[in-house]
């Protein structure tokens, strides 16, 4: 079946983890791929495209492209993104998407944790961690592996508890050091670990969920939306229930593919910017340096493939920037004109 | 002596002005960058706000060009900058520098102390006639600088290139720094706003209509772009018309003069606006902040960010207020708060996220508009 192998890719690059979601034109998920960043998102993004190249048909084709997450401009810049947009935008986007009717989202990544707020299908308010990382996916992974069992056993384990302990969530140090202190006393590990389900959730909600209006249908999503304890800890906290998307882990990618399709797929006279899926094969290569031209000392990245500059960015002032691809939020016209013209 | 001075935004310009025009040798620091921060956060206790990191790093730097004398406000509210002078000077002294620190107080009881600094500053060869002229002057041109300020928040969104926007407004500062007389800063308002026309020719401006949002919260995180991640600049950038509460002239104009003059967009009535939902004086500029938000949400702006330091008192206060304003005029409100680990990541994501959210609303309005608009033809 020619012309219904066309696929919108989503990218979500985050501190964790790195999702990649291929959307086909009848708004169902073809691919979902979930993959951890350590800390070489580079290189994962190649990963990822050699592993969707390998999964998909010969006769498949991108016709667009978004990226999303902390590195998302990082990635734009290596798969050539028609669309590049904020965390949140493309949470609330995909959850609208796969539900119209969702008034809360809650999402908890790894570093990151949020709130969005939607009425009638638009975000009326959101909020994000500030200072503090408590409660988020990395201080759970921390905390399973402290205690010797893996993170997917962690929320099977937490449902067993019959009575969970109290621990302080309100800061991961003490957190930990109150849970010590009640594996210490006896306590068993279903117990503690439905506590610290619960602290974590009393965090959130009295975090990022502050003065936030929650109003069901309520989606959980993010990586730890995997842990049934945490579902079961926020049900019992807000006294409705959550509703965890099918797609919960890869909602950012899906969203930056909604997106895509939003700006390409639905218009004739723009072709995407994908740089094609052999770029896994190429060889990427960053930089850095701190430009002395004033007190900021801006630490200036510089992108290059195969020893050719692709982008540049992380000076206040522009001076670095707009040589390359314009930096997040003014990808100019000259670059389109640009493709047009080829 | 040599006189240097905090630096907040623009105000340089107006205090290089004021002090040059009494013949006062004065050493303008450094701007405000990562170097000054990390100077004086090595200086600070931790829990203090960004400003007194900021103004220590200030002074530092200052000192390294020959400054010995500082000039700083005070004030007598419940904000801990009113003494923030007298800190300074004791963290300086234990630090081994040797600065003169005067205080220009708001007159309390008696002119006669906030008379005898001035004329300490100004030397015995200024007359009190020439001091008064050199005042106004200096209050003049930060009457334009403000101006200039305002219309380029109007022209970042509607200008192709933000570049080159930026750097007409560097230049327009550059020649308010050279002005000393008051054709010359006339002139260089009119030279911007003919600057930014004669950009706009040929490009189709009836059809954009940027949002616009209101800038709210502390004076300085809001005057310094430094503080405030740039982000006048970084919405301007996202298509965005920007306006702030407080202005420096405005805030000279209340604070300094006694509300004898006005200066731009004269904060005098935000008190009145604020009276339903806050009508205490809580310090700092509680009040102006809930007023302003008041007063944005009834022009119908459509949205408002407040930016404070971490651990303001009274930015604290307005902000636990300002949800019964996004209430009552369904705004949204958004507060960001700044210090020294604030990271340019972060605010980038919530502001485009915050953009992003007002978009779609008005996508989703006007296209309901337009729909509703063809039903009635239909009918």
């Amino acid at each position: 079946m020619l012309g219904d192998d066309k696929y919108f890719l989503g990218v979500d690059v985050g501190s964790v983890s790195t999702n990649i979601v291929l959307l086909g034109q009848d708004n169902t998920v073809k691919e979902a791929l979930y993959l951890r960043t350590q800390g070489r998102p580079m290189q994962i993004i190649q990963e990822g495209i050699r592993l969707l190249r390998s999964k998909i048909g010969k006769s498949a084709e991108i016709i667009g492209v978004g990226t999303t997450g902390s590195a998302r401009q990082l990635a734009a810049t290596l798969l050539g993104a028609d669309v590049i947009k904020n965390e949140i935008t493309a949470h609330a986007v995909a959850a609208s998407r796969v539900n119209p009717q969702v008034q809360t989202i809650l999402e908890i990544g790894g570093q990151d944790s949020k709130i969005i707020i939607l009425r009638d299908g638009v975000v009326s308010d959101f909020a994000m961690n500030t200072v503090c990382a408590a409660g988020t996916g990395s201080f759970l992974d921390q905390q399973a592996s402290r205690l010797g069992i893996k993170i997917e056993e962690f929320g099977h384990l937490a449902l067993e508890a019959k009575n969970p302990v109290r621990i302080a969530g309100r800061c991961s140090v003490f957190a930990e050091s109150d849970m010590i202190h009640k594996q210490q006393l006896g306590h068993s590990l279903p117990d503690i670990l439905a506590g610290l389900c619960q602290a974590m959730v009393r965090n959130y909600l009295n975090n990022v969920g502050k003065n936030k209006e929650i109003r069901g249908p309520i989606f959980f999503q993010g990586g730890v939306a995997a842990n049934p304890g945490i579902c079961k800890a926020f049900e019992e906290e807000l006294g409705q229930s959550i509703i965890v998307p099918e797609n919960y882990n890869v909602m950012g990618a899906l969203g930056a593919a909604y997106l895509a399709q939003e700006k390409v797929g639905l218009r004739q006279d723009i072709r995407t910017q994908f740089r094609g899926l052999n770029l896994g094969d190429t060889q990427f290569q960053a930089k850095s340096f701190d430009c002395k031209g004033c007190a900021n000392r801006c630490e200036v990245v510089e992108i290059t493939q195969d020893g050719k500059s692709l982008a540049r960015w992380g000076d206040r002032c522009g001076k670095w920037s707009v040589i390359g691809v314009p930096s997040p939020g003014t990808r100019g016209e000259e670059s389109k004109e640009e493709q047009r013209g080829a | 002596m040599k006189v240097t001075f905090p630096h907040m935004g623009n105000a340089w310009i107006v205090i290089q002005t004021l002090f040059e025009s009494l013949n006062v040798e004065v050493v303008v620091p450094p701007f405000n960058s990562k170097r000054t921060l990390n100077l004086g956060t090595k200086l600070s206790p931790e829990s203090a706000c960004l400003p007194l990191k900021l103004n220590l790093g200030n002074y530092i730097e200052a000192a390294n060009e020959g400054a010995d004398t500082i000039v700083i406000t005070g004030g007598i509210g419940p904000c801990r900058f009113g003494y923030y002078g007298e800190v300074e000077r004791q963290i300086l002294i234990d630090s081994g520098y040797n600065y003169e620190v005067v205080t220009l107080e708001p007159p309390d009881g008696s002119l006669l102390g906030l008379a005898k600094r001035i004329r300490f500053l100004a030397g015995t060869k200024n007359s009190w006639a020439k001091i008064l002229m050199a005042m106004r002057f200096a209050y003049l041109k930060s009457v334009a600088l403000d101006r200039v300020e305002d219309l380029i928040h109007a022209a970042r969104p509607r200008l192709p290139n933000p570049a080159l926007t930026e750097k007409l407004y560097e230049k327009a500062k550059e020649q308010l720094v050279q002005a000393m007389t008051e054709k010359k800063v006339k002139d260089t308002v009119a030279w911007v706003q003919e600057s930014i026309r004669e950009r706009q020719e040929g490009l189709n401006t009836e059809s954009v209509k940027p949002l616009r949002i209101g800038i709210i919260g502390e004076i300085y995180t809001i005057l310094d772009p430094f503080s405030s991640v740039g982000i006048e600049e970084e919405l301007g950038r996202l298509g965005v018309e920007v306006d702030r509460s407080i202005y420096l002239s405005g805030w000279v104009g209340s604070h300094i003069f006694q509300g004898l003059a006005p200066g731009y967009r004269s904060i005098r009535s935000y008190s009145k606006h604020a009276k339903p939902f806050l009508p205490h004086f809580v310090g700092g500029h509680g009040i102006e902040t809930v007023g302003a938000a008041v007063k944005f949400a009834r022009e119908g702006y459509d949205g408002i960010i407040q930016v404070f330091p971490l651990s303001c008192m009274p930015e604290i206060v307005a902000a636990s207020v300002l949800p019964k304003v996004q209430d009552a005029y369904k705004i949204p409100i958004m507060t960001l708060i700044v210090d020294e680990h604030t990271g340019h990541a972060g605010i980038q994501t919530r502001l485009e996220a915050y953009v992003d959210m007002l978009e779609r609303a008005r996508l989703l309005q006007e296209s309901i508009q337009t729909r509703e608009g063809v039903l009635s033809v239909g009918g």
